[in-house]
């Protein structure tokens, strides 16, 4: 076991618009031109909002997702983190932070630009939460946006938690992907509770006319995958 | 069997029995007059002994006795009978009519299923029949309603059928804490159990009884995991059950203060005419097909009136249905019933087999129990028996007159399957028993019964604790356990007590606990039950287009279902069995599974999916293994067993009965590791689970493995013999029982069949709400995946009431994980490693499963990795 950790290869080097960009095994992305981390859907607090409707799921999804964001942050230390939306699953979700998750959060966001893209379960955040609030933004070339835009774009979007499926000889794994044409990606999701979507669905045809490549995250390392080789649920 | 005098019987009941030209019997009399002295009793009975009238008997006559109601007069519920099947229930229901209404009594008889409709339903609450027949289900829910006070009050006799299989299962947990409930709200009620034989009849007689243990003493929970299983070691050791009738084992009659109900046993009618199918044709090593067998089996058919053909699995079932079908000249009706095929097709089976309309069904465990079939004469069972209690009660099904013998044949499909039959006809002529031992109450069951009490009104703690541990599957939960699913159905139970706000049931200043709101209660009703289909995906017939070819459009019926993970597993292309067809899989639309027929002559590409659902019985292996250790039982053996056995003494071992022959062999550049521990499937998966994570971490880089009830082929690129002969000790380090700790923890992180283990627990729970097969995600319904709650509570809560509860069933369910116990600790320092230079025979029996099994890994890297290079190699082409 201790010698599969050793092996484990936390980045994944992908091409997009021209510039380099880190996929890691979190399902962060870093883009060291500009020295700045991206994650997608935190959906922090949505086992609570699941409690409120007498679901009474492990409250412990904001702390497993704060931890995988602490460990990107810490890891790759930017000046810059964006959050692409979605990262609280209500609006809510920051009033029911506990105190130890708002202690973590602060912690990590001590000390860079912090920057909170508005999705459409988080159109309102309150300054309580730190940071800047922006309905979307552009980065050298990219536009960073929550809900990918209709069109060919150079973008990099969430909203939709895309994950891939992979049989081979009777034996199958789905797991969280990125996908990309060279020119636009959509992240994975980065919270604990929050599900996928497959990456056949129709919602990301009219996104890749041209098609993609998913980028797997698996146990040690990423994986790409061609799309002919990605199945439908 | 003391003779009681026939006038215990009211006048009316004598003429009638005399009008049909019967007798009572003595056991229908002891019945009555148990029921009399105010006694429950667990009535143990072959088929065809008039058990069901024997348990009606009593009420019968009770109502009787207390003459008709007024119009007006309003009567409580007298009888309630619970089955298994809401099928039985309603046919008993038929059954029961004929003599209420030939004596002409006034007893109001009604049923009570999922298709009782809601006006019926609400009349019932309203004005009670007298007896009332359900399912274990609908007792729950009725439980759970605001009059369930009032409706039970007066009830006098619970009379459970069938109670063998219902005790076996969560339902049998859920029926038991009903029974606890309804004892309280009636303590006069009186509870009679309807059983086939059994193993252990005193646990059934405690399950009936109200138990009064001293409470478990401290604060620490019982062991209900069961992992490691050292506690059980005397079973295994000790491969001879009981004798079938009455006996008692001595340690049970010892414990003073537990309560049983009384018993009745009726002996066994004629010994029945067992065989093995004689064997013509050398059986091949592997497979469960029989192929070699159908047109014995045809013959069989054509000179029997009516024939049952059981089979293991469904696969099985839809090959054997086609090959018999294949040989079918003379056009005799032969039929197929399994749990995939559409309900309306299988009721049409069942009534043209009640109608005597059908020469043969070849059927699956659908028709292990059930409504009475008239006049078969000939039950086949084709394949592994996997048990002897479940042999004989297929017998069983044969001729429900039980004076005459049953007949009845075992066809083996493989070699090892001889091994098997042998040691189940042994077993039959012994009339020996393994029926499983009595469970421990599931937790996560608990949970959901707990909601439902509050939905019936308020209660307190102590009193629902000690209610629930008159059930005899829950004697020995203790205060903290109790606790634990309490708070679990109030807010989750979490050690970060966040949800206390939106808590479900809730503490009043009466210190009484009550049900929120409506609402909760809705969601109650919705969620009950037990049985947690795997999510089942419907497969229907599309047409495909002849103007455009290719494309095939959703347009004709739908066959059945089959098993989501399945249907994940095939491609484009796929043929398989189904339905009595061969089918090419089309895709997936629209939560359907779209297939088209395959052209003539098709083979199809036989995918096992699960294989046998029943492991062999650890009574049966142990048999197995002693007549493959004592080369005297080999004369009974057909003479291609012998050689065989005799061949694998010349180039091998055969192991002793208590003795792990493990055999190395190196073929086309792999290294291979075959072991026989005859420990079941489930068992051995897990085992090759294990075994491969050690090898990989002894860098001996191993490849996969493959499971069968018998054995496991283990292969790998790293010399495995090489290293056990420079390190002594490596095998028993290898096979040692510390397997269960880190690296079972390890492997139950990822492991797929855990976490399907935890989802049914979590249903089961009320953690997440039902999926009802069919129904189309709404965008309201909120849905989370249970594995992303599994990964996030096993890290912060490991040891949280549901991780338990999951844990307790993955002991004893897919993942077997108690049996590997049993068996790592009986072969410790007896394994005997064999390096050969080719493989044994014995060793190609499970070599065979290569190709045909599929590879177990629940490595998602290797899986992607493999993907992965298919797209270098297109990329490369």
């Amino acid at each position: 076991m201790t010698a599969l950790r050793k092996n484990k290869q936390t980045t994944h080097e992908i091409e997009l618009k021209g510039q380099l960009a880190l996929l890691d095994l979190t399902g962060a992305m870093y883009l060291p031109a500009h020295d700045a981390l991206l994650v997608a859907d935190l959906h922090f607090e949505k086992g609570s909002s699941f409690a409120r409707r007498g679901m009474m799921l492990p409250p412990y999804d904001t702390r497993e997702t704060l931890l995988a964001l602490s460990d990107a942050v810490f890891r790759f230390n930017p000046k810059t983190v964006i959050a692409l939306g979605d990262s609280f699953h209500d609006i809510g979700g920051p009033d029911r932070l506990g105190t130890e998750e708002r202690t973590t959060l602060s912690g990590v966001q001590q000390g860079r630009d912090w920057i909170w893209v508005t999705g459409n379960h988080d159109r309102i955040l309150p300054d309580s939460i730190g940071g800047q609030v922006v309905e979307e933004m552009a980065l050298g070339s990219l536009t960073l946006r929550h809900e990918p835009a209709a069109g060919k774009q150079a973008e990099v979007a969430g909203h939709l938690h895309p994950v891939g499926k992979v049989v081979m000889r009777g034996r199958s794994t789905r797991r969280r992907c990125f996908l990309t044409d060279g020119s636009r990606c959509v992240m994975p999701a980065l919270g604990a509770y929050a599900g996928g979507l497959n990456a056949c669905d129709a919602a990301f045809k009219p996104l890749f006319a041209t098609g993609f490549t998913a980028h797997l995250i698996g146990t040690e390392r990423i994986f790409a995958i061609a799309k002919s080789m990605l199945c439908r649920d | 069997m003391s003779q009681r005098p026939p006038t215990l019987l009211p006048k009316t009941f004598r003429d009638w029995f005399k009008s049909r030209g019967w007798k009572p019997r003595a056991h229908q009399l002891d019945l009555l007059a148990k029921a009399r002295a105010g006694r429950s009793v667990l009535l143990v009975a072959p088929t065809g002994a008039g058990k069901t009238l024997a348990g009606f008997l009593p009420s019968l006559v009770e109502l009787s006795e207390r003459g008709s109601r007024g119009f007006k007069e309003k009567r409580g519920l007298h009888t309630l009978y619970i089955s298994p099947l809401k099928a039985l229930a309603t046919d008993v229901a038929r059954n029961l009519e004929i003599p209420v209404a030939e004596m002409g009594l006034p007893i109001h008889v009604e049923t009570r299923t999922g298709d009782t409709p809601s006006h019926k339903r609400a009349r019932q609450i309203e004005r009670p029949p007298d007896v009332l027949l359900t399912t274990p289900e609908q007792l729950a829910l009725l439980l759970a309603h605001a009059e369930a006070q009032e409706f039970f009050k007066d009830l006098r006799r619970v009379v459970l059928d069938e109670l063998h299989s219902l005790v076996t299962s969560k339902r049998g947990d859920l029926l038991s804490l009903g029974l606890a409930r309804l004892m309280t709200i009636a303590p006069q009620v009186t509870a009679v159990g309807l059983s086939a034989t059994v193993r252990e009849p005193d646990d059934l007689r405690r399950y009936l009884a109200p138990q009064h243990s001293p409470s478990p003493g401290g604060g620490g929970s019982t062991d209900r995991s069961g992992w490691g299983g050292s506690t059980d070691i005397d079973k295994v050791e000790d491969p001879t059950p009981s004798r079938a009738l009455g006996a008692t084992s001595p340690l049970k009659g010892e414990m003073g203060h537990e309560a049983l109900a009384d018993l009745v046993v009726v002996q066994g009618g004629a010994q029945p005419d067992i065989r093995m199918l004689d064997l013509d044709e050398r059986l091949p090593l592997a497979g469960h097909t029989a192929s070699l067998s159908m047109p014995s089996i045809y013959g069989l058919i054509r000179t029997h009136k009516t024939t049952l053909v059981f089979v293991n699995t469904r696969l099985q079932a839809e090959y054997t249905f086609q090959e018999l079908w294949k040989l079918n000249d003379d056009n005799l009706a032969i039929a197929l019933h399994h749990g995939s095929l559409d309900v309306s097709q299988r009721r049409r089976v069942e009534e043209a087999m009640a109608a005597g309309k059908l020469k043969a069904v070849v059927c699956t465990a659908t028709l292990d129990l059930g409504i009475d079939w008239g006049d078969v004469d000939l039950v086949v069972n084709v394949g592994a028996p996997k048990g002897a209690s479940r042999i004989m009660q297929r017998i069983g099904r044969s001729n429900h007159r039980m004076d005459e013998p049953s007949e009845a044949y075992l066809v083996p499909a493989n070699r090892f399957e001889i091994l098997e039959c042998r040691a189940a006809l042994d077993a039959v002529h012994e009339a020996a028993q393994d029926t499983p031992d009595a469970r421990v109450g599931a937790l996560d069951v608990l949970c959901q019964h707990i909601l439902g009490m509050a939905c019936a009104g308020p209660f307190g703690l102590e009193d629902l604790y000690e209610e629930v541990r008159s059930a005899a599957p829950y004697a020995g939960l203790t205060w903290e356990e109790f606790q634990a699913c309490v708070a679990f159905v109030a807010t989750g139970g979490y050690a970060l007590r966040a949800y206390e706000r939106f808590a479900k049931i809730v503490k009043g200043n009466d210190g009484l606990w009550r049900v929120r709101d409506a609402r909760v209660a809705q969601q109650y009703r919705l969620n009950v039950g037990t049985i947690v289909e795997s999510s089942m995906i419907k497969v229907r017939l599309g047409k495909s287009m002849r103007s455009r070819p290719g494309t095939v459009l959703p347009r004709g019926r739908i066959l059945g279902e089959i098993e989501e993970y399945f249907a994940e597993t095939l491609t484009p292309g796929d043929t398989f069995l189904f339905a009595g067809e061969v089918l090419r899989f089309e895709g997936i639309s629209e939560d359907e599974v779209l297939a088209t027929r395959a052209g003539a002559g098709t083979d199809p590409m036989i995918p096992s999916y699960e294989g046998g659902k029943f492991p062999l019985s650890t009574f049966l292996a142990a048999r197995v293994r002693a007549i493959l250790a004592d080369p005297f039982e080999w004369d009974r053996l057909p003479p291609q067993m012998t050689e065989w056995l005799l061949q694998q003494r010349r180039r091998s071992i055969v192991p002793g009965p208590r003795d792990l022959l493990v055999e190395t062999f190196p073929r086309s550049n792999r290294f291979y590791m075959t072991c026989f521990p005859f420990e079941g499937r489930l068992a051995h998966q897990t085992l090759g689970m294990l075994l491969t994570r050690r090898l990989e971490r002894a860098k001996l880089k191993p490849l996969g493995f493959v499971a069968n009830d018998y054995g496991i082929a283990v292969y790998a690129s790293g010399d495995i013999a090489g290293r056990a002969a420079r390190e002594p000790g490596f095998l028993d380090e290898l096979f040692s029982e510390d397997m269960l700790g880190d690296d079972l923890e390890d492997w139950l992180a990822e492991s797929s069949l855990m976490k399907r283990t935890f989802r049914q627990c979590a249903v089961i729970a009320g953690l997440i709400e039902r999926r009802f097969p069919g129904e189309k995600k709404t965008g309201r319904q909120v849905t989370i995946s249970t594995d992303l709650v599994y990964d996030v509570l096993r890290k912060h809560e490991p040891d949280h009431v549901l991780l338990r509860a999951a844990r307790a069933d993955a002991a004893t369910g897919l993942l077997d994980v108690r049996r590997l116990g049993m068996m790592l600790e009986r072969i410790r320092g007896r394994i005997i490693h064999k390096p050969l230079d080719r493989v044994s025979p014995l060793s190609v029996s499970v070599m065979l499963e290569i190709g045909r099994e599929r590879v177990y890994s629940d490595n998602a890297d290797e899986i992607l990795a493999e993907a992965e290079a298919a797209l270098l190699d297109e990329a490369l082409a």
